[in-house]
């Protein structure tokens, strides 16, 4: 944990350094934003080219419901799909509301050798709000990238700016991104078996996205930029011609330059989950293995010990106990 | 079953990490939790690499020189050749849903049993040697070097496994330890590193079609006890036949059951019913067991032994396959048979002559489980069946985890239950069906030098079951599966005193009213028939 | 080189690319930033062309200073503003920051509400960084001429 935190602490001192001292605006507000994404697209690319050329040699559905047999059993059509609509069902489910996670129960040794359960629902509760404040929060963030702002990501904006503090809308999803991010780093630290299970690559990213949320809110709200000239820049990248206006404050550059070592971190980490979920057989695949026949591309033959093997060792004594045979022996002695 | 501490020692579990980090705490291999390693003889018998006699507990294993290209190389190929490695590999954000969902976690305390630090165990490896990052980086990317105290890790602890699944239902990405397990045990089988207690099953089953080794002859013989059995309990004789070639349907079943009890009394349970129903089956002697203890040793090995059903199927010239009560052996049929040694082209999609129901679902596998079989049979009206003689049973279900989280099979199996038993109480939510428990002794892992480990990984099952009886008065654990039928009675003697363990089937033939039987005054099992239970009456 | 189910996979990465891309291909035609005009009467006729505070400050912090004029106004009922070097202003909006910055003072407009602000000055930049401005609430907005 101490590793991440100094890594992150050692990325915001650079671009303090980079911008403030160095004067390196360009590099940290045109170079890198490209590197970054150029980094992004090839290495997820790269990362699920490489998974779709491992093939999926058995069915292996993990199925959580009643399976189509008689048909006077209901079926579970998405716990246990057959249908394309079932599965992907089951996956939106899973994507969307983070179904297994919601199942989530805790076991616990209670008094009198009894093994209780109880729902833990926070952790799925934690993780369904952050990923779906930080969608927002990425959406909210087409109106620097778009010119004209298209009208829905007006509609979001103020639907998520439904509070006022001051004259301006208060994001309650910023707030919603900083107490979840900092539930799941604070579950990790304190519950002695997340500790122990945790890699520093859990907690890099945790703090970055706690970074990219707080330079982002204290822009927001407290140490104010010039934000015509962000967008002036923005659009400047996704034009391909990029500007650099004067007057941006140095936070403004942290908080991008955290942003872009997310991305160009992304397809190196575990957060390629995102494209994993869609891909785990053990959720993407029907359970129809016994009505369909699922082929695996490497079949290879295997030595097999045949009936005619099976008989030659026990023929004999198999005759001697009435069990038919293919070759008689007796006839042949 | 080898010295066990008492329950109330066993479940002084601290589920508290230690101190020290796991990849420098390293594996102590205490008596009780690790199994004997696999004879020279037993490797040899199917040509795997590196026999020899050694023993967990000793320095030198024993290892191939090559050992460390060996095993790099198997994981190159095996990453290849399965998404699912790849995948799981590359995506676990490590939230911990999974570690108190492991049975051997809430057993042992032992945090190397939780489903995420077992998965690491083998992505520390990967992280090393085939990402950029974790070769840079090292420890602090998560990675780290192969040595031969891996490989020592490895095997206990994913000899500690039971590819039970359930990790995986509550995994939000669906990452499933079982795969995990089955590549690393493949890794370790490179080097010769398996357990007798799959690789000896292994053996036999390769040569005899049954991994108890049973020979033609003996199998015929020990099904015939059965026979006489149900004679002087019915006063109806059976004539099952063996390897009769033009028979419609060929039963498979877990060869468990025709060798110890109470495996033996569902035994008796299927010959009374295929009997009444007057069924043109056959048994096979060379196909003589459905379970595949080869899936606990590497995919191919299972391919190898499962190769059995489809020839002998196409060599009798049957049309379709039944099933018996088995857990691994479905998921074997369910989810691989049909890919590995398919397709079944030469047999016909099953129809029950009885009903004339066709098995749609089971269409291109052409294989059907018996509870489905016989499900379908009770909603015709096909079975007349006394549940009085069952009144003696205070009866709850088993959801053996490969028919349950590979198949699904929930509703059929607890639908003949409700029609051949009075007195049936299920376990609570959350640990039946797709939540269900592990017996602790799945996997390859049902061996009595490893029952300390058993008890620790059955204790959540036996747990509800206690539930149920202290609730209910539940005495009988029925179950669908022939590891059960071993594996349940001894932990239910540990944890749950008083409580019988029984087949589906065995249920199912103490219920069945047969045309020309006797009235019958005990049970299949000899037990007398409860006052007011049974013919006495009717 | 060949994908195992790359069908699938091929689309699902051309949708998600799709959507990232979207800023770059919808900016394609986008129109250039657009600088606020200062160009007013009022503007031509300062000596010293100055906002209540330097440009920079004003750029990025003006709806602070808004703010708080109107709880000094509103609950304090003070009216007078000192700003940083020393000169006096009325706190107003509508006398002080529109006076100068409408191409026609608000006080001679005959104003309607529940029209689209045509504050061109605000508007260039609050509609470019997708802002809508709190003012029009409670003031009446002002429609200029274009």
């Amino acid at each position: 944990m101490q590793f991440a935190g100094l890594v992150v602490v050692g990325i915001i001192m650079l671009v303090f350094l980079g911008v403030q001292g160095l004067k390196l605006q360009f590099f940290f507000g045109v170079i890198i934003p490209y590197l970054a994404l150029v980094v992004f697209c090839l290495g997820l690319i790269g990362r699920v080219v490489k998974w779709g050329r491992s093939p999926v040699p058995f069915s292996i559905p993990t199925v959580h419901g009643q399976q189509k047999s008689l048909p006077w059993i209901k079926a579970s059509a998405i716990d246990s799909p057959v249908t394309t609509a079932g599965v992907v069902a089951r996956l939106a489910l899973e994507v969307l509301f983070f179904r297994s996670l919601f199942k989530n129960v805790k076991a616990e040794l209670g008094e009198g050798r009894r093994l209780t359960f109880t729902w833990e629902k926070w952790l799925w509760l934690a993780g369904l709000l952050f990923h779906w404040s930080f969608l927002v929060v990425i959406f909210r963030h087409l109106r620097f990238f778009t010119e004209p702002v298209p009208a829905v990501v007006h509609s979001l904006g103020s639907l998520d700016g439904f509070f006022q503090v001051g004259l301006q809308a208060f994001f309650i999803t910023d707030l919603i991104i900083l107490a979840t991010v900092l539930y799941l780093l604070l579950r990790r630290v304190c519950i002695p078996q997340m500790r122990y299970i945790s890699l520093p690559a859990d907690y890099f990213p945790l703090f970055v996205i706690f970074g990219i949320a707080l330079s982002g809110i204290s822009m927001r709200y407290f140490f104010k930029v010039d934000i015509a000239a962000v967008k002036k820049l923005a659009m400047g990248l996704v034009t391909f011609k990029p500007v650099l206006p004067e007057g941006i404050g140095v936070i403004f550059y942290i908080h991008l330059f955290l942003v872009c070592v997310l991305f160009a971190y992304f397809p190196f980490s575990k957060l390629m989950h995102m494209a994993g979920i869609f891909m785990a057989p053990t959720r993407n695949l029907a359970n129809d293995s016994r009505a369909r026949r699922h082929v695996n591309p490497w079949n290879y033959p295997v030595k097999v010990h045949t009936y005619a093997d099976y008989e030659a060792e026990f023929g004999r004594k198999m005759e001697e106990a009435g069990l038919p045979v293919e070759n008689s022996q007796a006839k042949v002695s | 079953m080898a010295s066990v501490p008492k329950p109330d020692q066993l479940l002084k579990i601290d589920h508290r990490p230690p101190q020290t980090g796991w990849m420098d705490t390293p594996v102590v291999f205490k008596k009780g939790t690790y199994s004997h390693a696999a004879k020279a003889k037993n490797l040899e018998a199917v040509d795997l690499p590196n026999p020899r006699d050694w023993s967990p507990d000793q320095q030198d294993w024993k290892l191939p020189e090559n050992w460390k290209e060996i095993v790099l190389e198997g994981l190159r190929e095996r990453l290849s050749r399965y998404r699912s490695l790849q995948i799981f590999m590359d995506i676990c954000v490590r939230c911990g849903a999974c570690a108190d969902k492991c049975h051997f976690f809430i057993g042992s305390g032992d945090p190397k049993n939780m489903p995420v630090l077992r998965a690491e165990l083998l992505r520390s490896v990967y992280r090393k040697d085939f990402t950029t990052a974790g070769k840079i980086l090292g420890k602090f990317a998560g990675a780290r070097e192969l040595t031969t105290d891996v490989i020592k890790e490895w095997f206990y602890y994913f000899f500690q496994c039971t590819e039970c699944r359930r990790c995986s239902v509550f995994c939000p990405y669906g990452i499933d330890t079982a795969e995990i397990t089955i590549i690393v045990r493949e890794l370790l089988n490179l080097l010769g590193c398996n357990i007798d207690w799959i690789a000896g099953p292994v053996a036999n089953c390769y040569r005899t079609g049954n991994h108890l080794g049973i020979q033609p002859h003996t199998f015929k013989d020990m099904v015939e006890f059965c026979v006489e059995d149900i004679e002087k309990l019915t006063g109806v004789k059976i004539e099952p036949t063996f390897n009769r070639k033009g028979a419609e349907i060929l039963f498979v079943t877990p060869s468990g059951d025709v060798f110890a009890d109470p495996g033996t009394y569902t035994l008796m349970g299927y010959l009374m019913l295929f009997h009444e129903l007057g069924l043109d089956y056959t048994w096979s002697t060379y196909a003589s067991d459905g379970g595949n203890f080869g899936f606990f040793h590497s995919m191919e090995m299972a391919k190898r032994l499962n190769y059995k059903i489809y020839a002998e199927a196409k060599r009798l010239g049957v049309k379709w396959i039944l099933g018996g009560e088995c857990g691994h052996m479905w998921r074997v049929i369910h989810q691989y048979m049909d890919t590995m040694n398919g397709p079944a082209d030469f047999l016909e999609v099953p129809v029950s002559p009885i009903t004339g129901t066709r098995f749609d679902h089971a269409g291109s596998t052409k294989m059907v489980h018996i509870a489905e079989f016989t499900a379908d049979l009770i909603r015709h009206n096909k079975l007349k069946l006394d549940a009085r003689r069952n009144d003696h049973f205070k009866v709850t279900f088993h959801d053996s985890c490969n028919p349950a989280r590979s198949m699904g099979l929930f509703e059929e199996p607890r639908y003949v239950l409700r029609n051949v038993c009075n007195h049936f109480y299920d376990m609570p939510e959350g640990t039946i069906r797709e939540q269900t428990f592990c017996c602790g002794s799945g996997g390859g892992l049902n061996s009595d030098e490893f029952s300390e480990m058993r008890m620790r990984g059955g204790f959540p099952r036996a747990n509800a079951v206690r539930y149920v009886r202290e609730k209910y008065g539940v005495n009988t654990l029925a179950c669908i599966c022939a590891v059960d039928r071993a594996a349940l009675p001894p932990l239910m003697q540990y944890w749950v005193p008083g409580v019988e363990v029984a087949g589906l089937h065995e249920l199912v033939g103490n219920a069945l009213i047969m045309s020309g039987e006797v009235p019958r005054t005990s049970d299949l099992r000899g037990n007398p028939l409860a006052e007011g239970d049974g013919d006495g009456d009717v | 080189m060949a994908m195992y189910n790359g069908r699938s996979i091929v689309t699902g990465l051309v949708l998600f690319f799709a959507l990232l891309t979207f800023p770059f291909w919808y900016g394609l035609g986008a129109a250039p930033a657009p600088e606020p005009d200062l160009n007013t009467p009022a503007i031509q006729k300062l000596v010293e062309k100055k906002c209540v505070e330097n440009r920079e400050f004003m750029r990025a912090n003006h709806m602070e200073l808004l703010k708080e004029w109107r709880n000094a106004v509103v609950r304090t009922g003070n009216r007078v503003y000192i700003a940083g070097d020393g000169k006096k202003y009325e706190m107003s909006l509508q006398n002080t920051c529109l006076d100068c910055h409408a191409n026609i003072p608000p006080k001679q407009v005959k104003t309607t509400s529940n029209q689209l602000s045509q504050v061109q000055f605000c508007n260039s930049c609050h509609s470019y960084v997708g802002v809508k401005p709190d003012c029009w609430t409670c003031h009446i907005q002002p429609k200029e001429g274009r």
